[in-house]
């Protein structure tokens, strides 16, 4: 059959095709409806006129194999390939709604607007690299979101599954990506580092804030290469009343070695969500490039081969980076359990030297002082856990930016936990379990509740009888 | 359809049992076996029981270096234990278990996969897939999209690559990996009985025909009890420890 010329109603393998939706020069993308389709789809026919290059092809052959391995919202539903030897397809789900390209041509947007699509984008990252993919493209021409506000990734044709062979690299034996969006590493050739996402990420953060591209739009492999060594001009220096948390946010993920950038999707998509618990350091208020000593030396540097890295796969980088949330009651006097459950996070902190600790407390809604709570009584009491959270992890000697704090409410602890863990991207759940005090017997075991509804591992951890 | 790939089995009859189990709780509906079914282990009959039926019920298989050797052939490219175990087998086998033999082919088709146990490219001389320049020989000797070789003992995917030299790649136990078309893929299926890269669980693979993806995996068994069998029957005491080791 011949695929290049289908048009409103021509039918392939039981697909009515509709309108012509875009025609890049890689592929060309319909509308097609099928008896008893579920949701809207389109089909993506590749390029293969006679004489055209073979790489159209491989991006092409590189989705379909990943795209079909990938599950979850923030992918397009896979539907079904043609056989590539005669008609080469693929249908997926037709995402229906806002491009991110559209909001990075009304930039500079608010911070907090930029904010809230980047930390919507940095889940859907964080769900690729956990499914084992690095995207590798991520640009906003690449970025969808669905009438609720999950960001959605499309276009896997530059991607990277760390189970499959890596037909890209054998193809093209030089940087593929898009000038303005391509990561340092990526332009040394090494397509293995889930981290190349976050620096994309960060690149769209400054593009949304400051209507500008960090590094341009360079043309040339040298062009490309000035990112190794030539930091980006700081927002605020374009927009002087940028927060200076928003700052900090971007400068930590264009970040030129990518072991300093943030060490994960969901780390980010946390700080984005929540500004206020920021550390800010130097990056914040710069309003220079690094000096020209710096520069140099990384010009130096970049002149040399990389050392070959152990190859590892996109979960085992992550599994060095866990998030892990610990609950805490500090108000309840139970010292032994404090320093039982200090004791359980210090191991956690010394396996994984990236992983995140978010000490959380909830208050419950208390009966006694409910009438005669004023917002002042409230305040203070939240001030109090905060400081006593605060002076807790103080023991485990953490530079801050590894230490997150939060008071939350709810008259269901164990809910309002669960929800916090689902939100944040939550790896282990760290908690004390109540004892076996009157309070427990009549309002239930929380860390049970938690143990049966988390999302993820949770260490209940109990003080020996009768030390406590 | 689900096809497992079962090669270099050499009379271990705790992982023939294993790998079998493991392929049937797998899905899989179809067997074939790449060669070197005897030579090393001590329970060369009990192998082909398993084996013969399976094949008179529509399973594949093809003929190995060690199988030809104890039907009589050379054995001058075997090392000394190898040869002591091949010596050792012909006493055990019957003329049925020779019939058997002597029935397997070189090499087999089915659909758009090839089975040999050595390399598509002068299968009768047992060359060994140690590298790219060999791997491309085979596959442009098969023809077709999907070849499945064993004699190597590593479990190894190599692919052709457009106009650029053919490629290598290690798979990740357990995880499925597409074979799209338009390439050409050979898979070494690593071996069930006497694996060689320091891991002592056994190797096969699995070829899912509807999906056109190969899944590559290790299987643990009892090999205390394979190696104990192999001292027990007088056999070199190096075929014991290899089991125990993986090397």
């Amino acid at each position: 059959m011949d695929l290049m010329n289908l048009h409103p109603g021509s039918e392939v393998d039981g697909f009515r095709v509709g309108e012509k939706i875009h025609e890049g020069g890689m592929a060309v993308l319909y509308r097609v409806e099928r008896e008893g389709g579920e949701f809207p789809m389109l089909m993506k026919v590749p390029r293969l006129e006679f004489g055209s290059h073979p790489s159209c092809y491989v991006g092409f052959e590189v989705e379909q194999m990943i795209l079909e391995a990938l599950t979850g919202p923030h992918v397009p539903r896979w539907v079904t390939k043609g056989s590539l030897e005669d008609t080469p397809y693929l249908v997926m789900e037709y995402v229906e709604g806002r491009s991110l390209h559209e909001y990075a041509d009304l930039a500079p947007l608010p911070a907090d607007q930029a904010a809230r699509l980047v930390a919507a984008l940095a889940t859907a990252v964080h769900d690729l690299h956990r499914q084992e993919v690095i995207h590798l493209d991520i640009k906003p021409a690449n970025v969808l979101y669905r009438a609720g506000g999950e960001a959605v990734l499309v276009d896997f044709g530059l991607a990277r599954h760390g189970h499959f062979p890596d037909l890209v690299e054998e193809e093209f034996h030089k940087p593929v990506g898009t000038a303005a969006y391509i990561s340092p590493e990526q332009v040394m050739g090494d397509r293995d580092n889930p981290r190349s996402d976050l620096f994309a990420l960060g690149v769209i953060l400054y593009q949304l804030c400051t209507g500008r591209l960090p590094f341009g739009e360079p043309a040339t492999l040298g062009g490309f290469r000035r990112r190794l060594f030539l930091d980006p001009l700081p927002p605020r220096r374009w927009v002087p009343d940028l927060p200076e948390w928003m700052q900090e946010i971007i400068l930590h993920c264009l970040e030129i070695e990518a072991e300093k950038r943030y060490a994960t999707a969901a780390q980010l998509a946390f700080d984005l969500a929540h500004p206020d618990q920021v550390p800010l350091t130097g990056r914040a208020t710069r309003l220079k490039r690094a000096g020209l000593p710096a520069i140099v030396r990384r010009w130096w540097r970049s002149n040399r081969q990389p050392e070959s890295a152990a190859r590892a796969v996109p979960t085992s980088h992550l599994a060095q980076a866990p998030q892990i949330l610990v609950a805490l009651d500090p108000g309840a006097g139970r010292e032994a359990l404090l320093r039982a459950i200090l004791a359980e996070v210090r191991r956690a902190a010394a396996a994984d030297a990236n992983c995140r600790i978010m000490c959380v407390t909830v208050l419950e809604p208390d009966v006694s002082t409910e009438q005669e709570t004023g917002h002042e009584l409230v305040d203070s009491l939240y001030t109090r856990r905060l400081v006593e959270l605060h002076h807790w992890a103080a023991e485990l000697r953490l530079p801050a930016h590894r230490l997150r704090f939060h008071v939350l409410d709810g008259a269901n602890a164990a809910a309002v936990l669960v929800e916090y863990a689902r939100q944040n991207h939550v790896d282990q759940i760290i908690m004390g379990a109540r004892g076996s005090s009157a309070l427990r017997r009549m309002l239930g075991s929380v860390s049970a509740r938690v143990v049966a509804e988390a999302p993820c591992t949770v260490t209940v951890v109990r003080v020996p009888r009768g030390l406590d | 359809m689900k096809i497992a790939v079962l090669s270099d089995i050499h009379s271990n009859l705790e992982a023939l049992h294993a790998c079998i189990d493991h392929a049937r709780r797998q899905g899989a509906e179809q067997y074939v076996f790449l060669g070197d079914l005897l030579g090393y282990g001590a329970d060369p009959r009990a192998c082909l029981e398993i084996i013969a039926p399976m094949v008179s019920a529509g399973a594949l298989a093809v003929l190995g270096n060690h199988d030809e050797a104890v039907l009589g052939g050379l054995c001058e490219n075997l090392e000394f234990v190898a040869r002591d175990a091949v010596y050792w087998t012909r006493e055990q086998l019957r003329q049925t278990e020779r019939d058997f033999l002597q029935s397997l082919p070189l090499a087999a088709q089915d659909g758009n996969a090839f089975y040999v146990h050595a390399s598509a490219a002068a299968p009768e001389r047992w060359p060994y897939i140690k590298g790219a320049a060999a791997a491309a020989k085979c596959m442009a000797a098969s023809g077709l999209p999907l070849t499945f070789v064993g004699h190597v003992h590593n479990q190894v995917l190599y692919y052709t690559a457009g106009s650029r030299a053919v490629q290598v790649f290690s798979p990740v136990t357990g995880a499925a990996i597409p074979v799209t078309p338009r390439r050409q893929w050979l898979a070494i299926a690593g071996s069930v009985g006497q694996p060689r890269d320091g891991n002592p669980a056994a190797a096969y693979l699995l070829h899912d025909r509807q999906r056109e993806s190969l899944t590559f995996f290790r299987v643990p068994y009892d090999h205390w009890n394979a190696a104990r069998k192999i001292r027990a029957a007088g056999l070199p005491e190096r075929l014991a420890r290899q089991l125990e080791t993986g090397h």
